[in-house]
């Protein structure tokens, strides 16, 4: 909601106050800090504040050879780590010509949509209990704990995952993995829908989201912002579509938009993507093709000199990586474009004039993942 | 016995017996609540302290009792200290006057009705002390959204209630519990007759009574995705357990309230054992319906909840105040 036009009067400066929003507060889902100047309960201006747990991940890129900074994708965005792995392989594979088997293109986009699917689980649980819904949490866990036993099979680790290689994956999937992730499709359907009829159609969380925070298609051009946040703006902006990569031009899947642009339209952005991702990975489970899941690596990394990029459709919108080589076996430079930072750079424009729950739940529904902004 | 039935001691132990029952209520309530969230959200919930965690609420009040009590400097440390002391007591006040049976009554008083709502303002009071003496800019948003939240729901509980004074024609509680009397038809809840909207009233009733308790979903008081933990922010120890215990008091009067008002009292449904019985089993079953209200909805926004009331209770109440009294004239007269 912002302000009616008899509150929302020009303020002078004593009239305001300065609240601190973080970094230790628990709408900010981590050490994000937001200084909001308040009159009131009304916001007129948020302004946040980053670099409480930069770990310079970029820099850390340009001091070890290609192979070992591979583990660091999978803790930028700790949510979305197969999508990040994707981005680097991609890119190295992309530099140096290396041709992936069909077999592990499709594992990856099997175990990155699964990924996608418990990225949005947690989102969705942690945006409810933003919104003072404190049971989903439960219930969008349980399904994420079967996620996560199917990937811990294949990769060995149950959140920061390294799976992809260079050339192709570290091991591949067994019958079971394939059994488990069919019986995850069957039995995921439903719960979307039982999600649908108890919170999505809930009359308070309508109320609540409903017209608030409208972000417009215009403002996300201006500050880079994609995923669901762009898609919620009407954009129908994704990097599987936009500049297909591995094997998503072979699966049939849309993408799902909404106009509106407030904050129920990114929430549903959200639920229809897991539905999205459901299809891809039955999809992608039948067309499976045999064969090995390595293709032909040379010994020693060292890209030709030049300035490469590859960008993926993570769960929070488009992560890019850019090296630049300088024939060394370790990058000259690293550029991660980490969708969470331009998601948040809209915030100060975006939460102008609106009250302090609302601001809340912008900035929860715009899917942030802290060490994603300050890698 | 006969120095037990002499007035003054009498009252003393009906004013222990109340203290009691509230602090019991207070910490199994806790436990109840944990216990109904556990279930709501799939999980056990507490169950190591005790047989399947009966020794929780001993073991939580052991700890905050052992905490040390932290007087942040720069507060109003006179007000910071009586916020508590004067949140909790109105609620035992009023519990007072609330008849359990036909004779377990601490003090039965003919304007029983008005007591209830008089010292029930006095909670609000209280937490803006909290939240205005903690001198937290968190606490103090949390106090001015508790006194609007409160002004704005008093009005349509009071409609609400004097709709039901003009079909009972009296403020005293026991007197209202017996015009129920004789089967669950002849509870104000169905009593259709005298104004066919009061189960609506009764609706308008418990959410009033959610919001005036800052029950979710509306509690904007400590709202913690929002406000930390609202006024309460800088209260450690038992300081805050007392706020904690006069929310459950408070839910507990609320719900008597409702059960005296609506369901009888203690009239039995059947007309089968009148009594403490059938009023803990309504009280409860009230109970559990405002725990399994907060851990299924998520919060109200802020001006939403004003809205509910000042565009949507307020009317509604006034109607049925319209609609009975009209009802009265036409066929009582």
């Amino acid at each position: 909601m912002t302000a009616p036009p008899d509150i929302a009067r020009p303020t002078k400066p004593q009239e305001t106050f300065v609240l601190n929003v973080g970094p230790q507060h628990p709408a900010a889902h981590g050490v994000l800090r937001i200084k909001m100047t308040m009159d009131g309960e009304f916001v007129t201006r948020a302004e946040p504040i980053l670099g409480y747990i930069h770990r310079m991940h970029e820099k850390m890129g340009e001091n070890r050879t290609w192979a070992q900074f591979l583990p660091n994708t999978g803790r930028i965005d700790y949510l979305s780590a197969l999508h990040y792995n994707h981005a680097f392989v991609g890119v190295v594979e992309r530099a140096l010509r290396i041709e992936v088997p069909p077999r592990a293109e499709f594992i990856r986009v099997i175990t990155s949509e699964l990924n996608r699917i418990s990225s949005h689980l947690v989102w969705w649980s942690a945006f409810l209990i933003d919104l003072g819904g404190m049971t989903p949490l439960l219930y969008a866990f349980d399904d994420r704990e079967k996620l996560l036993d199917l990937l811990e099979g294949v990769t060995g680790s149950r959140l920061t995952y390294c799976y992809f290689r260079f050339g192709g994956l570290c091991n591949d999937i067994d019958d079971s993995f394939i059994a488990g992730a069919r019986a995850f499709v069957a039995q995921m359907r439903p719960r979307l829908k039982l999600y649908r009829d108890l919170v999505t159609d809930n009359i308070i969380l309508r109320k609540r989201l409903e017209g608030i925070g409208p972000i417009s298609a215009e403002m996300c051009r201006k500050y880079g912002a994609t995923g669901p946040v762009l898609r919620g703006s009407g954009v129908a902006y994704d990097v599987r579509r936009a500049e297909p990569y591995s094997v998503y031009p072979e699966l049939a899947f849309e993408i799902p938009t909404y106009p509106a642009g407030d904050s129920m339209a990114r929430y549903l952005v959200h639920m229809a993507e897991m539905e999205q991702s459901l299809r891809i990975i039955a999809q992608a489970l039948d067309k499976l093709p045999a064969g090995p899941v390595m293709g032909k690596v040379p010994r020693v990394l060292r890209l030709p000199p030049g300035d490469y990029c590859f960008a993926v459709e993570a769960a929070r919108g488009r992560f890019m990586v850019r090296v630049v080589s300088d024939n060394k076996d370790i990058p000259y430079r690293v550029k991660l474009r980490t969708p969470s930072f331009s998601n948040l750079s809209l915030y100060e424009e975006a939460s102008r004039g609106m009250i302090l729950p609302d601001v809340l739940a912008l900035l929860g529904s715009l899917d942030l993942v802290i060490p994603d902004i300050d890698r | 016995m006969s120095i037990l039935t002499t007035e003054p001691v009498r009252l003393l132990l009906s004013l222990v017996c109340i203290m009691a029952f509230v602090g019991l209520n207070a910490a199994y309530l806790v436990l109840a609540e944990r216990k109904g969230a556990g279930r709501f959200q799939r999980r056990p919930g507490p169950n190591e302290a005790g047989y399947g965690g009966w020794l929780q609420p001993v073991a939580d009040v052991a700890k905050l009792l052992s905490k040390q009590l932290i007087v942040p400097p720069g507060t109003d440390s006179l007000l910071f200290r009586l916020a508590p002391l004067m949140v909790l007591s109105p609620a035992m006040m009023c519990l007072a006057v609330v008849p359990f049976s036909e004779t377990l009554v601490a003090r039965n008083i003919n304007v029983g009705l008005l007591m209830v709502f008089s010292f029930g303002s006095i909670g609000v009071m209280a937490i803006m002390l909290s939240g205005w003496a903690s001198r937290n800019k968190f606490a103090i948003i949390s106090a001015a959204r508790v006194v609007s939240q409160n002004v704005a729901y008093e009005i349509p509980m009071l409609l609400v209630v004097i709709t039901l004074l003009m079909m009972t024609g009296t403020m005293d509680l026991n007197q209202i519990v017996r015009q129920q009397a004789g089967g669950f038809w002849h509870w104000n809840f169905f009593k259709v007759g005298a104004n066919p909207l009061m189960p609506v009233t009764f609706v308008i009733f418990f959410i009033c009574m959610l919001a005036e308790t800052n029950r979710a979903p509306f509690d904007m008081a400590e709202a913690e995705s929002e406000l930390v933990a609202g006024a309460f922010t800088e209260y450690a120890g038992m300081g805050f357990g007392v706020f904690f215990m006069a929310e459950y008091a408070n839910i507990v009067l609320g719900c008597s309230l409702a059960t005296v008002l609506f369901f009888g009292g203690w009239q039995s449904p059947f007309g089968l054992w009148p009594g403490l019985l059938w009023f803990l089993l309504k009280l409860y079953a009230l109970i559990f319906t405002v725990i399994w209200v907060r851990w299924t909805f998520p919060r109200t926004q802020f001006y939403g909840l004003l809205n509910l009331s000042w565009k949507i209770l307020i009317p509604i109440s006034l109607f049925t105040l319209l609609l009975s009294s009209a009802m009265l004239k036409i066929f009582h007269s």
